[in-house]
């Protein structure tokens, strides 16, 4: 049997190069350079190798701007087939329940054959790890987060894991949705000659929100029941208290005033100075 | 009279109890902002011969505490929790539900989220409430670099998962009592996709530098690698770990997976003590999330001295001997 997985993935900024406002301390997100997210690289690895023991197609899926089509050009050098960019100016601010269901409804029209999704565990810019589990639930399959390791076995897939300090074994029927985890599966280099070759084919679909037969309603901003009130860098506003003079000085000032502090880190009592 | 009395709930998370105590760092929390809004402060369990976690949940702040307890719910599985919790939430429709960011509970919040149709926010580390009575959830973005407030205006409940150890628990009451409301066990619960075959207790490693409560990193400001090693003797003293930044690491002053930043490890201790770091975004980007940062450098306009709480400008090697000495004279046994 051929199996059919569907890598969804996103393009994040790339941190080192956040065109940051240092006054407001606001990000300048529209002006940073874009990278695929190193989660979401691992998950294409380890459909990748999936691929090569068992013999599969991968659709690769991302949802942004025009540009997110190089993370999936990227992705097609790194070995997937084709590419799928759901593209819209009415799809922008979805939080993860409308990105769930944006990506879902993608999936069952242009791959409805699909035997697994993989995604990555997090993503490196907010973080949630919240759109694999609803992908699960929207698509209305089984999921598990968080998997170090895959096998598949005909009509279900060995999955281990760590979860809270326990390592579990799960076995997952198909078809299904996993988040992978940054453990193993380190994601192949893609070769220049691959990424030239892989800007030059013609594998990638490009759908609007009608395509998807979606209305302004139902996606984008005006249909994610969260609103980010602010988003602000805790470090622009710290108070910041600066000590000053000789070594055994500052040593004496820091344990005075943050002395209780770091003795509940350490877990021991501090005595107080003299 | 009002029909309905508002509530907050706390899932009760009580694999790994007794390490892992955040159902009560919740349950404080809750006991904080409920007055704000006028609610019952709830727990929700689910599993077997739970009785004595019942009894926790209501000694650390809940008034009521929802009980399923089978023989089926022996085993944690998130597919089974997500399948109650959303029952439960739809019979008794709670203002707010609050989920510990363990593993377990960012798996289970974002499917319960989706069930009932409404918005989540992950691994907050403040809640409050504002004036029109809705939750703010501040979370961590970027690795901590930036910090968003999000809410939930219109869809109910509020759901939220709080990252473990950002609230301190109240202390345990013996005289506390509360209502233990047993829910018996729906009828047409799915038999769950995913199958939990082994799970074994991982055994107790090596404490990481991604999992200390004290993290020293040096940088090139410690001066060389043999003063650089002063710093494992710091740590020690805390009983922490040593972190280092890329030219250190190039340098060869320590071994590779001592690195912390954007490429190596993410560290988010109670406290981080930065001796000869000058802060390049890619390495404050993995050091943000640190509850208490103090640096030592000797520039007061590095970069790193400008994100700590406390910057000493001094010499970052001197500092270093001087703490190790005062710390040996200061600690209890």
């Amino acid at each position: 049997m051929r199996y059919h997985f569907v890598v969804c993935m996103k393009q994040v900024p790339m941190v080192s190069e956040l065109p940051w406002d240092s006054r407001s301390g606001r990000l300048r997100r529209d002006l940073a350079d874009g990278m695929m997210n190193p989660a979401c690289k691992h998950a294409l690895e380890a459909a990748i190798q999936l691929k090569d023991r068992h013999g599969a197609r991968i659709t690769v899926l991302t949802m942004g701007p025009v540009m997110a089509e190089e993370i999936l050009r990227e992705a097609l050098a790194m070995g997937a087939d084709s590419g799928i960019l759901l593209t819209d100016p009415k799809m922008a601010g979805a939080d993860t329940m409308v990105t769930s269901f944006t990506l879902a409804r993608a999936i069952t029209r242009e791959c409805p054959d699909f035997d697994l999704v993989l995604c990555g565990c997090h993503t490196s810019d907010s973080e949630t790890a919240q759109v694999g589990p609803q992908l699960a639930e929207e698509l209305n399959v089984a999921g598990v987060a968080y998997v170090e390791k895959l096998d598949l076995q005909h009509h279900t897939v060995r999955l281990e894991r760590e979860a809270d300090d326990f390592l579990e074994t799960i076995e997952m029927d198909l078809p299904g949705v996993v988040t992978i985890a940054t453990q193993r599966y380190t994601p192949r280099y893609a070769s220049l000659g691959g990424l030239q070759e892989a800007f030059d084919r013609d594998s990638i679909t490009v759908i609007d929100a009608q395509g998807l037969g979606l209305t302004p309603e139902q996606i984008g901003r005006n249909a994610s029941p969260t609103r980010i009130l602010d988003v602000y860098s805790p470090a622009a506003q710290k108070e910041n208290i600066v000590m000053r003079g000789s070594a055994k000085k500052v040593v004496e000032d820091l344990l005075d005033q943050f002395g209780d502090q770091i003795a509940a880190a350490i877990g021991k009592d501090l005595k107080p100075n003299g | 009279m009002r029909r309905f009395q508002n509530s907050i709930w706390v899932y009760g998370d009580y694999r790994n109890y007794f390490q892992n105590r955040v159902t009560l760092q919740l349950l404080a929390r809750a006991v904080e902002l409920a007055p704000e809004i006028d609610a019952d402060v709830c727990a929700v369990i689910f599993g077997h011969s739970v009785d004595d976690f019942v009894g926790e949940y209501i000694a650390h702040g809940a008034q009521k505490v929802y009980v399923i307890d089978h023989p089926d719910l022996k085993t944690y599985s998130s597919e089974t929790h997500a399948a109650l919790l959303t029952h439960l939430s739809r019979r008794f429709s709670p203002e707010i539900i609050l989920i510990g960011a363990t593993d377990f509970g960012r798996e289970l919040a974002p499917r319960v989220a989706k069930r009932l149709g409404t918005g989540l926010t992950a691994d907050c580390i403040r809640l409050s409430i504002d004036d029109n009575g809705l939750l703010i959830q501040t979370a961590p973005a970027f690795g901590g670099n930036l910090l968003a407030k999000t809410v939930t205006p219109a869809c109910r409940p509020q759901m939220a998962t709080v990252r473990p150890g950002t609230f301190q628990e109240l202390p345990h009451n013996d005289d506390a009592v509360g209502d233990i409301i047993p829910v018996t066990m729906p009828e047409d619960l799915p038999v769950p996709r995913a199958r939990l075959m082994r799970s074994e207790r991982i055994p107790k490693r090596a404490q990481r530098l991604e999992d200390a409560q004290v993290v020293v990193c040096g940088g090139r400001g410690m001066g060389s690698k043999t003063k650089f090693k002063k710093l494992f003797e710091l740590a020690r003293l805390l009983g922490g770990e040593v972190g280092a930044t890329r030219p250190v690491v190039y340098s060869n002053w320590i071994a590779h997976d001592a690195l912390v930043g954007q490429a190596g490890k993410h560290v988010h201790p109670q406290v981080l003590f930065s001796f000869g770091v000058s802060g390049a975004i890619q390495h404050t980007a993995a050091i943000a999330d640190a509850d208490l940062i103090v640096a030592i450098n000797k520039n007061p306009e590095a970069p790193m001295m400008k994100m700590a709480d406390t910057a000493i400008v001094a010499d970052a090697n001197q500092v270093c001997s001087s703490l190790i000495r005062e710390l040996k004279r200061r600690i209890r046994e």
